[in-house]
């Protein structure tokens, strides 16, 4: 496999990726934002350290996570063969744990007993909550009050494993007021609490250190894929929202230049509607949330409303690196709609017998999209980032009272 | 060097930008600036001119206007809701640099300072903010979310224009930061007294006081402090150290504890009380 020429070493000392990431915060966050990039510097290249997060991945999380050939769905489809990574077998149901070991690790040995998040769909605070049961940590996870109602399952869920949930009200009530909220404890709690920020965004070392717990994703398709099949894939797809399951598993093939890179954005009703989530296909470059990168905003520069049947995709931003890929060409970044990932939900569950989340189906709605344009030797490698367990009202919701019905038995298409 | 209190009037018209003749003045008098925070847009776009008047009327030396933000991380709830208030009336930065303007049209002494984020600068475009902003007769910039390093050009392109980049400095902010930040400040520096957001409740003055000794052996220009001062009695204790008391919050609520168009006089009314308690500490110091 050939390797691109340049090596590819950022972000900065200051956490820039081109003209993307960076330090936009508030003062009173600098001092932190520093030593939490000193302490990450020490502890990355401290064995001790990597020993452990490995160790928490093994036994608690149920690392390494499989690569699956979905071999059903790719017959049907007559082009590429889709290979699944099955991030959705984690402990918790979806990749966020990995990221969140990584740094309840940090924090521990930082001496930081109080853990914030904040959360969209609930599955970044369920795991938050869970590692902070895990370790013996205080929790409090920001949710915004829009998603605490959609999302009761995970609300109750983070209760269970002992969290706090605080509910949002402020501006849109959604995942950026949630960050906004917990921005704003971490600023008033700096000295003992510990931010565990959910995605490859935020302010830096954050876009860096949350790529580097989730490489673990990617490290394991290199040993993985040539043991399948020989080689390495194709093409590698995976739904971006913040992008932390994207980055995972692009970040280690990124030097492999033979094997592309896709992004898929949640287009939510379609990007004409205006009625979207899709940052890096729609959006200008812009300053938010700590660094700068593309965002959804109106002409004024406020940030605007997103949509996606998708809550983990429901978001304004994106990660820098993204932006900065994007803007190099070295990935590839599309959209899918509500509806075509809705499809591959359903094309999912009954083909693979496999629920996917509703994130992950976007990048399996491009999968099959593009399998079918290219020959059956090709392979798609697809991260399923988490399972849908969490989605079951969503889809319900959508599908009426038919939606655990094959096709056949829904009266509206007799 | 003269020390500033031996300027003449004369020396302080010949000062370029309006902040630094302001604190030259007040330096000259032994008084510490009073500088209210306000919304611009909030409670309306057409109140907020006559809002700035009559805060400037009850005493205020220099007056901070929020420019509203979607996503003000920096901000406790109170100072939250006058954003939402405003941009629920469409107020965008260009509406902002209107009422500015506006303004300008009575008074063209008092400084005025933009206090906001990043992002609806970015959106205008620096250049072109840095351009309409002094056309407008804005004379001092604060933008929570550029810390110095990443503020340079930004800030280049105010100080070309004759106006001030205004930071801030934390009870976190080290030692090595504060000259970094004496480099690139015009205007004065700006101490956030509580590791929190806006309108926060637990100022500790002694705190505040051993710091700002610090702060001074760093930094020359003038340091106004500001998040958590609410009422007269934590504007004297941080006035006898300060040289500027910057109130947001607690004015806030004054806005919008009434019917709209009453929202000057009431502001006007509680800035005063304030005004004259910090008078009261500068005569007893005279």
């Amino acid at each position: 496999m050939q390797m691109a020429d340049v090596p590819y070493a950022l972000p900065d000392e200051r956490g820039h990726f081109g003209p993307y990431g960076g330090v936009f915060v508030a003062e009173t966050l600098i001092h932190a934002l520093d030593e939490l990039r000193e302490q990450y510097a020490r502890y990355r290249a401290d064995p001790e350290f990597v020993a452990e997060f490995e160790y928490e991945l093994k036994h608690y999380v149920g690392r390494p996570s499989p690569v699956y050939h979905a071999s059903r769905w790719s017959e049907r489809l007559g082009g590429a063969q889709l290979y699944f990574k099955r991030e959705d077998l984690n402990h918790t149901g979806a990749h966020k744990i990995n990221n969140c070991i990584g740094q309840a690790l940090l924090a521990r040995r930082m001496g930081k007993r109080r853990i914030i998040a904040e959360t969209g769909a609930g599955q970044h605070g369920v795991a938050a909550a869970t590692v902070a049961a895990r370790f013996g940590m205080q929790c409090v996870v920001y949710m915004g009050s829009e998603d605490v109602s959609r999302q009761a399952q995970n609300v109750f869920r983070m209760k269970l494993l002992g969290a706090e949930l605080v509910p949002v009200e402020s501006g849109s009530k959604t995942l950026k007021d949630a960050l906004n909220e917990a921005m704003r404890d971490w600023v008033t709690h700096v000295e003992d609490t510990f931010y565990i920020i959910g995605t490859v965004a935020g302010p830096h070392p954050y876009p860096m250190m949350v790529r580097d717990f989730q490489t673990v994703i990617g490290r394991e398709c290199l040993t993985q894929m040539p043991e399948m099949i020989g080689r390495q894939p194709d093409a590698i797809i995976a739904c971006v929202g913040g992008g932390s399951n994207a980055i995972g598993i692009f970040h280690p093939y990124i030097p492999y230049d033979r094997v592309r890179l896709i992004g898929v954005e949640a287009a939510g009703d379609g990007i004409a509607t205006g009625r979207h989530a899709a940052s890096l296909t729609a959006g200008r470059p812009g300053v938010l949330h700590g660094n700068r990168t593309y965002l959804l905003q109106d002409a004024n520069g406020q940030i605007t409303e997103t949509h996606s049947v998708s809550a983990g995709l429901d978001y304004p931003g994106v990660g820098p690196e993204h932006a900065w890929l994007k803007d190099t060409g070295r990935a590839e970044y599309v959209t899918v709609t509500d509806d075509e990932a809705l499809a591959a939900f359903h094309d999912c569950c009954r083909i693979e017998g496999i629920i996917p989340a509703l994130e992950s189906c976007h990048a399996l709605a491009h999968a099959a999209r593009l399998a079918v344009t290219l020959p059956r030797d090709k392979v798609l490698l697809v991260n399923l980032s988490g399972r849908g367990d969490k989605d079951m009202n969503t889809v319900a919701e959508r599908a009426g009272l038919h939606f655990y019905c094959r096709p056949a038995c829904d009266p509206s298409r007799r | 060097m003269r020390s500033i209190a031996a300027l003449g009037q004369a020396d302080i018209q010949a000062l370029a930008n309006r902040i630094d003749a302001t604190f030259a003045t007040l330096r000259a008098a032994g008084r510490t600036a009073l500088i209210p925070y306000v919304t611009a847009g909030d409670p309306s776009p057409a109140v907020t001119p006559l809002l700035l008047h009559a805060l400037v009327g009850a005493g205020a030396d220099v007056l901070e206007l929020g420019v509203p933000f979607s996503d003000p991380m920096a901000d406790g709830p109170v100072i939250q809701r006058a954003s939402e208030r405003a941009l629920a009336q469409g107020v965008g930065l260009r509406d902002v640099l209107t009422i500015v303007a506006a303004f300008r049209q009575r008074d063209s002494t008092t400084p005025i300072v933009l206090m906001g984020y990043a992002n609806p600068i970015e959106a205008m475009g620096a250049e072109a903010f840095a351009e309409r902003a002094k056309s407008a007769g804005v004379d001092g910039v604060i933008v929570v979310d550029y810390p110095p390093e990443e503020a340079r050009e930004f800030a280049a392109l105010l100080v070309e224009r004759g106006l001030a980049p205004i930071f801030l400095l934390s009870p976190t902010t080290p030692t090595a930061r504060m000259s970094l930040v004496a480099d690139m400040a015009r205007g004065y520096v700006y101490y956030v007294s509580l590791k929190g957001v806006t309108g926060a409740g637990h100022l500790d003055t002694a705190a505040v006081a051993a710091r700002l000794a610090e702060i001074r052996r760093h930094v020359s220009l003038p340091v106004g402090v500001g998040f958590g001062i609410r009422d007269a009695a934590s504007a004297q204790a941080i006035a006898a150290h300060a040289d500027a008391v910057v109130i947001g919050s607690r004015i806030i609520e004054e806005i919008e504890g009434g019917p709209a168009d009453e929202a000057p006089a009431r502001a006007a009314a509680w800035l005063a009380t304030i005004r004259a308690a910090m008078d009261e500490v500068a005569k007893r110091a005279a």
